[in-house]
């Protein structure tokens, strides 16, 4: 079981320059079901065995893909991101770096009035382990299991994966959902998705310093969490002021620090992780009180 | 990236929102000459990327274009929040009957462009935000159409703005949105907005910053880009294809990803240390660039020591170990080297540091410890 991406994912890979290439042969590797390519101007024509499509329509009707992954740069991300959610595909990854955030805010209302989930942008994707990889992410680090993750992070989610697989404690989905201020799914909504899995035994949030998103989660959990969770926040020795490579990422005033985050996670019995090499533990714990 | 007053009000002045008349200067005799164009009582205010220059004695008011002279001399080159002022704006005092607060930015949140107008201008706007909300009138438009004049007429009746100036100001708001949507804006801000004594309405100051990723689409505001002494490191940096800020510990911190590399800068204080920086090669980095961002790191005189924490997955582990043997090689560094490399190709980029001058780990805690433990004991690597 899982949220949003498994065996019955379909995937287009909008974007099918040489990174685009690269992912989704990578991702066909792992089991993916990778059922097209777009690439306008290379319509007809296939790679690596993968049909390449004009547009995102045509390549919905002829392969009934349902989710798309996007390597457009950020130039294009929005129209990419557009596009994809006109042709109601219920998942769209965009791991585009850069995307301005005027762009995503109009995303954003595209997506409202649709029923489209938006992972990303500047991302790395999303992973059921062992069933379908829409991502950029080494799958070794992760493995089938019970624990529901979600992170802002990239990276620090590999290191995470590895470490909880490495304990024995293996993943339903994990869900990169990106560092950027304006995002398709939002902590909250993420750690919704996972409290409402019935595979999912515990929930782990890795957060960030930036926004409010942690908080907000928090307060769910608090209201209507049904599983316990374990969180982590990224950032806890950052200045003011200073954007922490994420565009997300930045403390201004008393908005979005990691204290707060901290203790919006303590008041709703959520433990929170000092090292990320304490979470494994957290996550036995967490498991053992149910 | 943010935009100097006179750069912003010149936005402002072509979106149709009322300035006042002004000129810039670098020298003294320039803001007589400013003064004398201008004509009448001139304010001269100091252009600083920085915020609170008017308490810093950055702005000064001149009854003649002597006076004026005399106000750009004790200005120009003063120090503001330790930024030098090269320039001065001098511009026509207004009078002033009442100060307005128009603003603009992002709402997290609501995933929405937040419009905010308040009749409590010319102050601290946060303290007022923090104090009295209740005092700002917030309106959240559709990105998609924009600030619609029913919703600017809410805000101005919400805010209570007098009568007489209702429909300027209205009318301004949704310029000012438009110079906010056109300009990949950020945040921009006219605090204060003057109700002059005539009743007309004039931008007093302005302040925009404009969105880094949308540099690529505003040609025009790109040729503004100014970079102050304390960037110049983290703007090389940037041109290199990575993130650096600097710091005031003594780690020096470089990794991939920036959730991780925020991750060790925790890790560190966790371990009783201080990082010198953040420095995030981001995803796929080669040898060189590896090769410069250990440059950089160590060109820091404070950096006792350096972490470098790795967790390959597009990054390679023997790209990185190529990278710190050939700057090694030629510079032997003056202080000790930790490394923890993870994932793709550590094994391999392990075996190629073997024998040399440097410290593995294998988990960032350990690495970390180790680093900070090098930094204060001063040991040699």
């Amino acid at each position: 079981m899982s949220v949003l991406l498994g065996r019955d994912t379909r995937v287009l890979v909008q974007g099918m320059g040489r990174e685009g290439t690269f992912h989704a042969t990578r991702m066909r590797e792992y089991g993916t079901k990778v059922v097209a390519g777009t690439k306008p101007g290379a319509g007809g024509t296939a790679v690596e065995g993968i049909p390449v499509f004009d547009t995102v329509a045509r390549a919905v009707d002829d392969t009934g893909a349902n989710a798309s992954i996007i390597f457009v740069p950020a130039p294009g991300a929005m129209d990419a991101m557009l596009e994809a959610i006109d042709a109601e595909l219920s998942l769209v990854v965009c791991i585009t770096e850069g995307t301005p955030v005027q762009d995503m805010v109009k995303v954003a209302s595209v997506l409202d009035r649709s029923a489209t989930t938006l992972i990303g942008p500047n991302c790395p994707g999303a992973i059921t382990p062992g069933e379908c990889k829409m991502g950029i992410m080494p799958a070794e680090n992760f493995s089938p299991g019970p624990v529901g993750f979600v992170s802002r992070s990239g990276t620090l989610t590999y290191e995470i994966a590895d470490a909880l697989s490495r304990a024995g404690l293996g993943q339903t989905t994990c869900l990169g959902i990106g560092g950027d201020p304006v995002i398709g799914l939002p902590t909250p909504a993420a750690v919704r998705l996972l409290n409402e899995d019935p595979a999912t035994e515990v929930i782990v949030i890795v957060g960030e310093i930036g926004g409010s998103a942690e908080e907000h989660a928090a307060e769910y959990m608090r209201a209507f969490g049904k599983k316990p969770a374990v969180a982590f926040i990224a950032g806890r020795s950052a200045p003011p002021g200073k954007r922490m490579g994420h565009a997300g990422a930045i403390v201004s005033g008393n908005q979005g620090t990691a204290e707060s985050k901290v203790r919006a996670f303590e008041a709703a019995g959520i433990p929170v992780a000092g090292a990320p090499s304490e979470i494994p533990a957290l996550v036995r714990a967490a498991l053992g009180t149910r | 990236m943010k935009l100097h007053e006179y750069q912003a009000k010149q936005l402002l002045a072509r979106a149709g929102i009322p300035i006042p008349e002004g000129r810039v200067a670098t020298t003294p005799e320039e803001a007589e000459a400013a003064a004398r164009a201008v004509g009448g009582r001139v304010a001269v205010k100091a252009q600083v990327h920085v915020g609170g220059r008017g308490k810093a004695g950055g702005i000064k008011l001149a009854g003649s274009a002597n006076e004026a002279r005399e106000a750009a001399g004790a200005i120009l080159h003063m120090q503001i929040k330790g930024l030098r002022v090269r320039r001065v704006y001098v511009e026509r005092a207004a009078s002033v009957a009442k100060e307005l607060y128009l603003g603009i930015t992002l709402d997290r949140d609501r995933r929405r462009p937040v419009v905010m107008l308040s009749t409590v201008g010319g102050m601290d706007i946060e303290e007022v935000a923090a104090s009295s909300p209740e005092k700002i009138a917030r309106g959240w438009p559709d990105p998609l159409f924009g600030l619609l004049p029913f919703q600017a007429r809410a805000l101005c009746f919400d805010a209570g703005v007098p009568a007489e100036q209702r429909s300027a100001v209205a009318d301004a708001l949704g310029r000012l949105y438009g110079v906010y949507a056109r300009s990949d804006a950020m945040l921009v801000e006219i605090n204060p907005l003057f109700i002059q004594t005539d009743g007309s309405i004039l931008a007093g100051d302005a302040k925009l910053d404009v969105d880094d990723n949308a540099l690529f689409r505003q040609p025009e505001l790109r040729e503004w880009k100014e970079v102050s002494p304390d960037e110049e490191v983290e703007e090389r940096a940037r041109a290199l294809g990575f993130s650096y800020v600097q710091l005031d510990g003594d780690v020096g911190i470089i990794g991939n990803g920036a959730g991780l590399v925020m991750g060790t800068l925790d890790a560190v204080r966790n371990a009783g240390g201080r990082a010198a920086n953040f420095l995030d090669v981001g995803g796929g980095a080669k040898e060189s660039v590896v090769k410069a961002a250990l440059e950089i790191v160590l060109a820091n005189a404070k950096v006792k020591s350096v972490l470098i924490n790795i967790f390959g997955g597009i990054t390679r582990g023997d790209e990185v170990a190529k990278g710190i043997l050939s700057v090694i090689a030629r510079h032997p560094p003056a202080v000790p080297l930790v490394i923890r490399l993870s994932g793709t190709e550590a094994e391999a980029g392990r075996r190629l540091l073997e024998g040399a001058p440097l410290v593995s780990r294998a988990t960032m805690d350990e690495a970390a410890s180790e680093a900070v433990r090098l930094a204060a004991t001063g040991a040699e690597p």
